[in-house]
């Protein structure tokens, strides 16, 4: 069991940098286009890998932080929340890793998510409906599905595929402009076309590719991931019926959170936007209790 | 001919090397899991009297309880193996949840703010036992499998390792909950 459970969080781990390497290759390739268009030479190239490695390296240190401002979390007051706290240091040591940083949402729907980008760099949110609608028990399930996710490093590729659909925005709206920037001169001087046609090409094949990106997040984050982390879950507290009966309440609840957008919804314990849907990010809730259920001999 | 000797020479000296260190790590993970348990059986000791004193304000006619608990947890602080330290803390447990269960006969008790905080912290810290003692176990096991294994074993021998004594789970709170893989 513990061994396995190594295994994948090393082949996570690898998949996610090649993940990221490849990423980085492709718009490299995309910028080396622009840059060729342009005639901008060695210093436009070098601007440009300069770029897209800080653009990495800053967005993976503060991948957290864009997260939890990005849904509005603020960080949970040890005395308001203090048995949130309580139950997340718990888990913990269940799981054998330091606590994550505590946050709140203040969101009606019951959910939750963990982000960061290791376990010593994690935070773990959860929302006032979830707090105010679960017992210790299945608060204890939840904590420790989200646990799972940082433990096994799933949290790591989350960050990545954010920091890529973030890069991907960014050039998108880069072309879109340069687009009408080309249109402009074009106007300005007939004889020297080409480049703005070609860009605006690029910005059209961007501006379609941002939505099939968000098929490509949801192929990532299996939903095979999810029922792992049910199970890593009940096996880190050694109850599966805690997760089980809060995912139901959670199934229950049919009204689709105020935040919920196509960016963040992988990240969540269950779908943000209620309602079973094609493509969802999640598995059905019943089959995930079903699941469940089953691991008790 | 040489060089196949002393590849075979680099290739036992780097086991040896890569094995004497993982037992090393492995007995400081245990050392590290126990002193978790430690940090945590303490603050239940220091939070027994604190709750029975306020337990005693509402529930005077409980006197067996909060005998029963005062001398499990002279026992248990003066326990030294393992196993006595475990059984004893494994006692206090049961009779913690006599006396959660006897508090609730007396509604007043159970309103009282610093019962409930009280409370709260002691679910913290018997839930914190529970996990960090199931955590030491996960490791123990570890430790004492790698050190029986075979060529492991030779190396374990040489260290004078020996395998280290699990923390006692309660009889009554193995409950019918199991999970597998």
């Amino acid at each position: 069991m513990e061994k396995t459970i190594y295994e994948l969080r090393d082949s996570n781990i690898r998949r996610t940098y090649l993940f990221l390497v490849i990423f980085s290759l492709i718009l490299f390739g995309i910028g080396y286009f622009f840059v060729y268009e342009f005639n901008w030479g060695t210093t436009g190239l070098i601007i440009l890998a300069l770029f897209i490695i800080f653009y990495n390296i800053i967005t993976y240190v503060n991948s957290d932080k864009i997260a939890l401002a990005s849904v509005g979390a603020i960080p949970a007051d040890p005395n308001e929340y203090q048995v949130l706290h309580n139950v997340v240091e718990e888990i913990a040591i269940a799981a054998g890793i330091q606590k994550p940083k505590v946050y709140i949402m203040n969101e009606l729907q019951p959910n939750a998510f963990a982000t960061g980008r290791n376990p010593t760099n994690a935070s773990i949110c959860v929302t006032t409906g979830l707090l105010s609608m679960m017992n210790r028990e299945e608060l204890q399930g939840v904590v420790a599905h989200e646990m799972s996710h940082i433990r096994n490093y799933d949290i790591f590729l989350m960050t990545v595929i954010g920091i890529v659909v973030g890069l991907i925005i960014i050039l998108r709206s880069v072309a879109l402009r340069g687009m009408w920037f080309g249109m402009g001169e074009r106007r300005r001087n007939r004889d020297s076309g080409g480049g703005g046609n070609i860009i605006a090409i690029i910005g059209l094949v961007l501006a379609i590719i941002a939505p099939l990106l968000v098929i490509i997040i949801r192929a990532a984050i299996s939903r095979q991931r999810e029922y792992l982390a049910d199970a890593t879950g009940a096996y880190i507290v050694r109850d599966p019926y805690g997760l089980a009966s809060a995912l139901k309440k959670i199934g229950d609840y049919k009204k689709p959170m105020k935040t919920a957008t196509d960016a963040t919804a992988h990240m969540f314990i269950s779908n943000p936007f209620a309602g079973e849907r094609l493509l969802a990010t999640h598995p059905p809730v019943k089959d995930r209790i079903k699941r469940l259920m089953s691991l008790t001999v | 001919m040489n060089f196949l000797i002393l590849g075979i020479i680099l290739v036992i000296v780097a086991w040896f090397i890569l094995t004497y260190n993982n037992f090393v790590n492995l007995r400081n993970r245990v050392k590290n899991a126990w002193a978790q348990i430690d940090v945590q059986l303490k603050r239940r000791y220091d939070l027994i009297p604190n709750i029975v004193e306020t337990v005693k304000g509402y529930a005077k006619h409980e006197k067996e309880i909060f005998e029963n608990i005062a001398e499990l947890r002279a026992k248990a602080m003066g326990a030294t193996s393992i196993k006595d330290i475990g059984e004893s803390n494994n006692q206090i447990t049961g009779t913690l949840k006599t006396l959660f269960a006897v508090a609730e006969n007396y509604p007043e008790l159970k309103a009282n703010e610093e019962f409930l905080k009280l409370q709260e912290e002691l679910t913290n810290t018997e839930n914190k036992i529970a996990f960090s003692r199931q955590f030491f176990n996960d490791i123990v096991m570890n430790y004492n499998a790698t050190q029986q294994k075979i060529p492991a074993n030779l190396i374990a021998g040489m260290m004078n390792l020996k395998p280290e004594e699990y923390y006692p789970v309660d009889e009554a709170e193995k409950g019918p909950v199991k999970v597998q893989f």
